[in-house]
């Protein structure tokens, strides 16, 4: 990315960027103010312990949220006193400098990328930072934002800036018509297996082109979420009136002149016609079907239709010896024992209608362990508003409080080893949701589909 | 943090991919609300296997760690880079780093070095032929050497110079606390604020 150069055209990503540099010298990286930071009881505390033994305050605490979400509970029963000592932390040490905390139990309490959005905060052009890798999705309205580690979760709490070296721009363009049952898990699936799990390394990916601007809120919050599966250090969407039309009436957003004005300025913000990117990748969208990992990376992945593939590499060999998979096999006959739906990619309320419609009147194979945890207490809410509690509980899944849960196995929902998954979380890595647990990613419809069939399975073939 | 300048020392060759901060150190133990105790769990899982690669004596001792590319995928956890650091490793060098993780280390003075894969290979390949085989990583005039290897590797002058030094991030930016003023004074009122 380089400096602004008269009227030369400009993607999103570099508008976004120069609006919030403090500071820029030659052989530096740029000083960027930060809008807003989500802040979670893992990454935190020895950041605070940083700030202490400095003798540091906060500099914002106004422009901090803090959650917590990667340890809680999500249903009754004994609590693990070592995560409660984290959260404990978390707790004084909001208190100590003045941050405000969603805990668990709070109606505001949730996933800290699902909670951001759902109340406004979350707005176009705005530079927001967690120290958490998923926090590319904000860049779904446009935000550039970016997952940091807990050194920079201390910098930023101490500073209100993170030093960031200027990155590439990449453009992943989707066009064409999404088939049914395809949805914007299986868009952004393809992608990584189309570009790998470096592919973006060193760049903000952009997504454009007709089928994007087709897709929800939270389909485009699903697919900039999953940006760092493919190595981008974060993604972005431009706003649009899909965007605008989904902040309009939430708890922080503008009102009045202030909202019109802000609209005004954030239809700016779209990348310029004749600006460039460093790389550019097409993708056919009515080409996509359904996508599944086979594997224990998010490029390990093909369609439902496809069997697993004969191992390319040692690193594919080592993935289907321990995902326990033969060559050859249809994904189809891969038999799960245990159903998740939720995390901060699959967790909001679309990802569960998406689901509840594909269960609606049918019932979770015998034997067969189902989850729903809704990505914040309030979509949990929406939820039963809606009905759709009625309709997992009936088809047999368990419905459970907010939280990251099986996504990440910091919580008591975990897998036993040998214990096979469809999750509609993000990384299928080895033990990412226990040790020894095997990982197969999809969308909240293969996954509701697989939970009827007893066998990977997309919801046209029930 | 501790000065980078020169380091010389033995290498543990981890020949594998995309090696993610999930292996590195397990969400399951990112409980501790402490900077240090993570060592232990490094590899965790991996380390089950008696034929990983750590658990082979010729390399205890090791403080340079080689390893394939995309190193440190995954999750934005600096307890990776600690553990890494408690475990006695003072450099990292692989074909390539994910980008929150490389930041992660040149934070606390783990110092990822990136090198072509051949380079990384032939690396490798001497260091499994002899596990005494010393590497040489010098900052200073940025080379890699040793294993009858003589590389020179790219960073950018601004975290050299802080690895160099040993120089707080937090502090280098405090200088700039008059442009951060300067700046807050300039955000338009309607962004949102939590009070």
């Amino acid at each position: 990315m380089h400096a602004t150069m008269g009227e030369r055209p400009r993607t999103l990503a570099e508008k976004v960027w120069e609006r919030h540099v403090v500071h820029r010298a030659e052989g530096e990286p740029d000083l960027l103010y930060v809008d807003l930071h989500l802040v979670h009881e893992v990454t935190s505390p020895q950041a605070f312990d940083g700030l202490r033994m400095h003798g540091r305050p906060v500099r914002r605490p106004d422009l901090t949220l803090a959650t917590m979400d990667h340890n809680v509970p999500t249903a009754p029963g004994p609590e693990d006193p070592i995560s409660v000592r984290q959260m404990d932390a978390l707790r004084r040490n909001c208190e100590a400098f003045g941050i405000t905390l969603f805990p668990t139990g709070d109606l505001g309490q949730g996933i800290v990328h699902v909670i951001g959005p759902q109340m406004g905060l979350t707005q176009p052009g705005m530079v927001i930072v967690c120290g958490d890798s998923h926090t590319s999705t904000h860049g779904a309205f446009g935000a550039l934002a970016i997952g940091i580690g807990t050194s920079e979760v201390e910098h930023v709490l101490a500073t209100q800036t993170l030093p960031q070296a200027r990155p590439g721009t990449m453009a992943v363009t989707v066009q064409g018509d999404l088939p049914p049952g395809v949805t914007a898990k299986d868009v952004i699936l393809g992608i990584i297996a189309r570009i790998g799990t470096g592919g973006g390394i060193g760049h903000i990916i952009e997504y454009r082109g007709p089928t994007i601007r087709s897709l929800s809120m939270e389909g485009r919050m699903t697919v900039c979420n999953m940006s760092i599966e493919a190595g981008a250090r974060a993604g972005m969407v431009a706003p649009d009136d899909t965007t605008f039309a989904y902040l309009e009436g939430r708890p922080y957003a503008l009102t009045g002149r202030n909202w019109e004005e802000a609209l005004d300025d954030w239809r700016s913000l779209a990348t310029d016609p004749g600006a460039t990117f460093d790389r550019e990748v097409l993708i056919d969208a009515s080409e996509l079907r359904p996508h599944v990992s086979w594997g224990t990376n998010p490029a390990q992945t093909v369609t439902i239709d496809d069997a697993v593939p004969e191992p390319a590499d040692a690193a594919a060999e080592r993935a289907l010896t321990y995902m326990g998979l033969e060559p050859g096999t249809p994904m189809r006959e891969i038999r799960p024992d245990t159903v998740f739906i939720g995390s901060c990619t699959n967790g909001r309320i679309e990802d569960l209608r998406e689901a509840a419609a594909v269960l609606r009147g049918r019932r979770v194979r015998e034997g067969m362990r189902a989850m729903v945890v809704p990505g914040s207490m309030l979509v949990k809410r929406l939820a039963e508003e809606e009905g759709l509690d009625l309709v997992f509980k009936e088809a047999g899944f368990e419905w459970r409080d907010a939280g990251c849960s099986m996504c990440l196995a910091m919580n008591p929902d975990k897998l036993s080893p040998g214990e096979r998954s469809v999750s509609t979380s993000n990384r299928n890595f080895e033990g990412r949701q226990g040790p020894g647990g095997r990982t197969h990613l999809a969308s909240p419809a293969v996954a509701a589909a697989t939970a009827v069939a007893g066998h990977l399975a997309a919801p046209e073939d029930l | 943090m501790e000065p980078f300048r020169v380091h010389t020392g033995r290498a543990l060759p981890l020949d594998r991919a995309d090696v993610d901060t999930d292996q590195i150190v397990a969400a399951r133990a990112l409980k501790r609300i402490e900077r240090a105790g993570f060592g232990q769990f490094l590899f965790a899982d991996w380390r089950q296997d008696p034929s990983f690669v750590m658990n082979d004596a010729r390399f205890d001792g090791a403080t340079v760690l080689l390893a394939g590319p995309n190193f440190g995928c995954g999750s934005s956890r600096e307890h990776a880079v600690w553990a890494l650091e408690e475990a006695g490793f003072r450099s990292l060098i692989a074909p390539s780093f994910a980008d929150i993780f490389r930041n992660n280390c040149t934070k606390v003075g783990l110092l990822p070095v990136q090198l072509p894969p051949e380079t990384v290979r032939a690396l490798m390949d001497a260091v499994e032929r002899d596990p005494t085989t010393e590497i040489t990583v010098d900052l200073e005039a940025k080379r890699v050497t040793g294993a009858g290897v003589g590389a020179a590797f790219e960073i950018e002058d601004f975290t050299r110079w802080r690895l160099l030094e040993g120089l707080d991030d937090i502090g280098l930016t405090l200088r700039h606390e008059a442009e951060i003023e300067a700046y807050e004074r300039t955000r338009p009122a309607r962004l949102p604020s939590l009070r």
